[in-house]
């Protein structure tokens, strides 16, 4: 098992046609994803690289009976593309663009707590279940199946953490990025809820970043919920503060949401935190 | 993206918020004459810079002559005004914002930013205003009145009512406060802000409700749609090197240290900085080169980093995604030749096509530490800027 997806996912890219989404839409083809159609407007009926492509979400679900859609449209558009999933009742919708204006994504939200559909991200690497499917932009081949999650806010962290389990022979369930954006679908909370329910998880990696209460809300939640061992880490100790560090929702506001209040939380709350990015597969080879 | 208090101001009059008449002044010719033009006896003189905080910095002075505006703004403008929000270093002042005075009866807050948590907008309002908002949120926090707007519905009146009574407004003054925070949602929504602060918002002995202070944050990711408010930016009050790259799509703070830094991803790059700390150096910048990077922003990138003097060594760490290692090696190479790169640079390289990419770094012949994970690169990029390798 594993959470989310697996090998019955019938894939969807919203945008398939556009430089990035054919390129990763055919990089999660060849890992194994049974990539059943795409949607861009004006290019239905055509084949794209072996993807039927259709007009609308609508439609390409009504053909394909696909159950998650990737969205790659850029952040002018992909508010609209992801309200027309949920329009269309996609199941999972898995938001890779990075930019979307935060008002579109407040309506999004609305729109969402209302629905048939759970988002992932946007601003996110996407989701995979290693060895059955990978869906997004993360490099496939450094992941191993195996029986520990990974959740992160950040991309490019969670293959740092997902190589160094490989490496060590520790292979994952699933891996989730939920994306680095102050406003986004699924929270980590959602995630641990999954992953402490799923008999083939033994363990979750969490990854988080300064700013928000996200991590917080998590680490009071392990303490309250969880009986698998959660090992994280907080990226950003050494961010000054009132920056946005590249991600809209790296920014330490408040206080509450430094790296080492969050460290701190979550280590009152029975986490076992790393403070160095570099440690993550070591420290849960430990606590395995 | 902020702007100045005599520009959000702008904004608020468009939007039929009440606000004190004003003009800005560079020199303090133009202040008395700006004054002149208001007319009045009473006149406030408002250093423009982008923080909080200017009061209590000697940057906000109440005139109460003519004299009194000429002298103010020649000691204001030009100054250079350190206050919580600046940093140690401040920022110089080039201009003023002359307003008439008013009689203040009592001072409030109100503030519209976004719950993370809720994927909301919050409207807050307190009758503690004037000081400072955040230590009234940590000590009496019952004293600020909350609302969570459903942004499907939008502000109705009840939420107008719940904030005015909620701060102790009554009669006449509670309808004004209502229309004024009804407009000023309106704002926050339609120009797209992130942050949209009033401190004070004031009620005056003539019973009107005006904004004193006004403080306005714009969400970076969607100017592309208000050009009006794209034409505010100041780049005096922005970093030079932070602008520059952003023209290139990279993400860059510059920071105190030593070892410049290059990485893929807002996350990795703050974990790279995170780990050089924790072996003892210094991160010299944050700087995410991003998905979509080419031979030319990443060269781009190098320039960047080496403008910085202090650099003393480089830290490239990319985990390929997006990314293909092999256009962050080419770039690297262009780079190194074109910019005689003179600092140890220390390669960590992974992820999507990193056989190309580690292939042609190796045949480039150009003295390149590899590194085998992150861990290693940190601690050979550290002991590099000490000198000892």
């Amino acid at each position: 098992m594993s959470i989310l997806v697996n090998r019955d996912t019938r894939l969807i890219t919203i945008g398939v046609t556009g430089k990035q989404g054919t390129f990763h839409t055919l990089q999660s083809r060849d890992y194994g994803t049974n990539v059943v159609g795409g949607v861009t407007p004006g290019k239905g009926g055509m084949v794209h690289e072996g993807i039927p492509v259709y007009n609308s979400t609508y439609k390409a679900v009504q053909e394909t009976e696909a159950n998650v859609a990737m969205v790659f449209v850029p952040p002018k558009f992909a508010a609209d593309s992801i309200l027309e999933c949920i329009d269309s009742e996609v199941p999972l919708i898995i938001a890779i663009t990075e930019g979307i204006p935060i008002n579109d994504m407040v309506r999004v939200k609305a729109a969402l707590n209302d629905s048939n559909s759970r988002l992932i991200g946007p601003n996110c690497p996407g989701i995979i279940t290693p060895g059955e499917c990978k869906i997004g932009i993360m490099p496939g081949h450094i992941h191993m199946p195996g029986r520990v999650g990974v959740i992160s806010r950040s991309g490019t962290l969670t293959y740092e953490a997902v190589y160094q389990l490989t490496q060590r022979d520790i292979g994952q369930s699933t891996c989730v990025g939920i994306g680095g954006d102050p406003v986004n679908g699924t929270n980590f909370i959602d995630c641990l809820e999954l992953f402490e329910a799923d008999a083939d998880t033994d363990a979750v990696i969490m990854i988080g970043e300064i700013g928000g209460n996200a991590e917080a809300d998590a680490a009071k939640w392990i303490k309250e919920n969880m009986n698998k061992p959660v090992v994280s880490f907080i990226a950003g100790a050494s961010a000054p503060a009132g920056k946005r560090m590249g991600h809209a929702g790296a920014l330490i506001s408040g206080g509450d949401d430094t790296a080492e209040a969050k460290f701190k939380i979550l280590e009152e709350c029975g986490v076992t935190i790393v403070r160095s990015p570099a440690e993550l597969g070591e420290k849960m080879m430990s606590v395995l | 993206m902020n702007v100045h208090e005599y520009q959000a101001k702008q904004l608020m009059k468009e939007f039929d918020i009440n606000v004190l008449e004003g003009a800005i002044a560079k020199t303090s010719a133009e202040a008395v004459d700006v004054a002149k033009k208001l007319g009045g006896n009473v006149w406030v003189v408002k250093a423009q810079i982008h923080a909080g905080g200017r009061g209590k910095g000697g940057g906000v002075k109440l005139a109460k002559s003519l004299d009194e505006v000429e002298k103010y703004a020649k000691e204001i403008i030009g100054m250079t005004l350190v206050t919580h929000q600046t940093g140690p270093e401040g920022k110089k002042v080039n201009q003023v914002l002359i307003e008439s005075g008013c009689d203040i009866e009592h001072e409030y807050y109100a503030g519209i930013v976004l719950d993370r948590a809720k994927g909301r907008i919050t409207f807050m309002a307190s009758a503690e205003g004037g000081v400072n908002i955040e230590e009234v949120a940590e000590k009496t926090p019952e004293k600020i009145i909350k609302v969570s707007i459903d942004p499907s519905v939008g502000f109705t009146p009840f939420i107008g009512r719940k904030l005015g009574y909620g701060i102790g407004l009554e009669g006449e003054t509670l309808k004004k406060a209502t229309k004024f925070f009804n407009s000023l949602y309106q704002l926050y929504v339609s120009k797209d802000c992130s942050v949209a602060e009033i401190n004070p918002l004031v009620t005056t002995k003539t019973g009107d409700v005006i904004a004193l202070d006004a403080k306005l944050n714009f969400d970076e990711n969607a100017l592309f749609r208000h050009p009006d408010i794209e034409a505010m930016r100041d780049p005096t009050e922005e970093s030079p090197s932070e602008l520059e790259a952003s023209k290139y799509g990279l993400s860059y703070i510059s920071l105190d240290g030593n070892i410049g830094c290059l990485v893929n991803g807002a996350g990795l790059a703050m974990g790279t900085m995170d780990i050089i700390k924790l072996h003892g150096g210094e991160p010299a910048n944050f700087l995410d080169v991003g998905g979509g990077a080419t031979k030319e922003t990443v060269e781009k990138a190098f320039s960047l980093i080496l403008e910085d003097e202090k650099v003393k060594a480089i830290l490239v760490n990319i985990f390929g995604g997006i990314m293909k290692c092999d256009i962050i090696a080419e770039g690297i190479i262009a780079a190194a030749k074109s910019l005689e790169l003179k600092v140890p640079l220390i390669v960590r390289l992974e992820g999507t096509n990193v056989g190309l990419g580690k292939k042609i770094l190796s045949e480039s012949g150009l003295a390149i530490t590899a590194a085998n994970d992150l861990g290693d690169a940190a601690i050979k990029a550290v002991s590099a800027a000490k000198g000892e390798a």
